[in-house]
């Protein structure tokens, strides 16, 4: 999901001039936005080397981290908003990082492949685990460790007491809001903690 | 082949206070300078030393095998740290053996060599005087201030005591102060030095000897730390030093290992001097930003101004990632901008002088980034 569409949809959940913490930011592309288009601040988190060094390379701050040791350097409500675009899916402790998201942002985004998406329904279907664009790995070697679906992530989101700002699919870099569950292969969450 | 090193040396007849209470006047600080200063002056870097380094950054002497700055490798023409884009400046702290005022020289009240009496210093000492050299040099603002291990505690330092003079700190394989276990390292050390019996109080240079048995301990013991576990068996492992079979000696040299550290050791104690040894690692021991604040490091990296990169190393436990990571936190809790690099190096302590490509591409990249500020 590095489209620039589906970056700017992302994006425009954020409010210009937020302080923003970007969980699993990769190689920095949107924080560099949010920073340019948006007048943004804040820091990424990476664990991966050449990810910390492209961070550092264009100019946005990065500290290199391992989510699954939590955000213990982060404190409450220190951020605006905290992202977590594509990265829920390789977390040992998904829904630990969700808390946490919520205890060091005022509000959350999370943006994730859906599973449920129909093509992937269809190799279900078919007997086989889906290998599509947006989820391209075999079964046996992806590093997507959580497979979830956009109604999952309603389900976990009441039970973690947050509540939903606005959620819609993504496709092709744009929103999907009829039937995202079917129809997207990206589900998009925007949440503050109730 | 690097390029050619001049040492130079600055006189300060006026008085310089310490943060003991004592003072110190009529000193030499030698440095070296690499580079150009720009019409703006804006392209200085500053480089701490840590505890057995000196001036002698980068570069070598005209007509000396082997001598090699001792961050060569990060510094020069064309390196991480590009001289032919940035003025480097490597100084040499007061208390050093390599040129700088030291116990070894004369007070100059008295006429006699200083030894025991060379006031102790601290690295805010070290971080005032570094400032007095950058006076003299027409230099106000520093584009980074940086340094490795005790290095990295003054460029820390600097940020606190002169917030508005560099725009940017790089601190790498550092800490917010020493744990217990660092400084009963040092006391260690310490103890080797002072229970010699050539070590005569800190008057042994009157007595023409040298307490050379302390000083290697010490080197063996601080040596043992700079490595990690792993690289150490991978280097020596079990290897005896001569053939097969054990001798079944308790004070011949058996292992590879101790041969190593006791050529370390003897190597050590022929350069460095004994009182010096000790001040630096009471240098060490001492600093501690966050005490004056309740121990609150938040608090007292307030005042801090410049935007930050830290590198630790994952098998260095002698600064372990942990403690840069205490930095970290406390620029984050003051909104300070910071970018920090966790490099899994085996080395240990010592990979902060090595050669690892992570390490040197992160920073390459970001004096490459500073280098952008400046004015063309």
């Amino acid at each position: 999901m590095t489209e620039k569409a589906a970056m700017q949809a992302l994006a425009r959940l954020v409010p210009p001039g937020s302080r923003v913490l970007d969980l699993g930011c990769g190689n920095g592309a949107m924080l560099d936005y949010l920073q340019r288009e948006r007048g943004c601040s804040g820091y990424g988190v990476e664990i991966d080397d050449a990810n910390v060094l492209a961070c550092v390379q264009r100019g946005v701050d990065v500290i290199q981290l391992n989510l699954d040791e939590g955000l213990a350097m982060f404190d409450d409500n220190s951020f605006d908003v905290v992202l977590q675009i594509d990265t829920l899916q390789h977390l040992r402790n998904a829904e630990t990082m969700l808390r946490e998201t919520a205890r060091v942002g005022r509000t959350g985004v999370v943006a994730f492949p859906n599973f449920a998406h129909w093509p992937n329904r269809l190799s279900i279907l078919r007997g086989r685990m889906p290998v599509t664009r947006r989820l391209p790995y075999q079964w046996y070697d992806t590093p997507n460790i959580r497979v979830g679906t956009y109604k999952d992530f309603e389900v976990l989101a009441t039970k973690n007491d947050l509540r939903i700002l606005d959620s819609f699919g993504l496709q092709d870099g744009q929103e999907v809001r009829w039937l995202p569950n079917a129809r997207a292969g990206t589900a998009v969450f925007h949440f503050e903690h109730a | 082949m690097s390029f050619f090193a001049t040492p130079q040396s600055m006189h300060f007849p006026e008085v310089l206070p310490l943060q003991s209470g004592a003072s110190i006047r009529d000193y030499h600080l030698a440095f070296e300078t690499y580079g150009t200063l720009n019409a703006d002056r804006s392209n200085a870097v500053l480089v701490c030393h840590a505890l057995n380094a000196s001036h002698h950054v980068a570069g070598v002497y005209a007509g000396q095998d082997k001598s090699e700055g001792w961050w060569d490798n990060m510094i020069g023409p064309g390196k991480p740290v590009d001289t032919d884009r940035f003025f480097v400046i490597g100084v040499n702290n007061l208390g050093s053996c390599f040129g700088s005022t030291g116990p070894m020289h004369q007070h100059p009240d008295t006429g006699e060599v200083y030894g025991a009496d060379f006031p102790v210093v601290t690295v805010e000492d070290w971080v005032n005087a570094q400032a007095r050299l950058l006076d003299r040099l027409g230099i106000q603002q520093l584009a980074a201030v940086l340094g490795g291990s005790l290095g990295g505690m003054q460029a820390l330092s600097w940020t606190l005591q002169y917030p508005e003079r560099m725009r940017h700190a790089v601190v790498v394989a550092s800490a917010p102060n020493l744990t217990a276990e660092n400084i009963a390292f040092n006391e260690v050390a310490r103890r080797a030095i002072v229970t010699d019996p050539d070590f005569h109080g800190g008057h042994f240079y009157r007595h023409g000897v040298i307490p050379k048995r302390g000083l290697r301990i010490a080197r063996m013991i601080g040596h043992i730390t700079y490595l990690s576990d792993d690289v150490m068996n991978e280097k020596f492992g079990r290897q005896l030093r001569e053939g097969l079979e054990l001798k079944y000696s308790t004070q011949d040299i058996e292992f590879q290992i101790e041969s190593y550290l006791r050529y370390q050791g003897d190597k050590f104690s022929d350069y460095f001097d004994a009182n010096t040894y000790l001040l630096i690692t009471r240098a060490l021991d001492y600093f501690d930003p966050a005490r004056t604040h309740a121990g609150n490091l938040t608090r007292a990296l307030a005042r801090a101004q410049a935007r930050f990169l830290l590198v630790s190393f994952t098998t260095d436990w002698r600064f372990s990632p942990k403690r840069s990571r205490e930095i970290v936190k406390a620029l984050l809790d003051n909104r300070r901008s910071v970018s920090y690099a966790e490099i899994d190096a085996p080395h240990g302590h010592d990979a902060f002088l090595l050669d690892d490509a992570r390490y040197m591409g992160v920073m390459r990249s970001y004096f490459d980034s500073i280098a952008k500020e400046l004015q063309p």
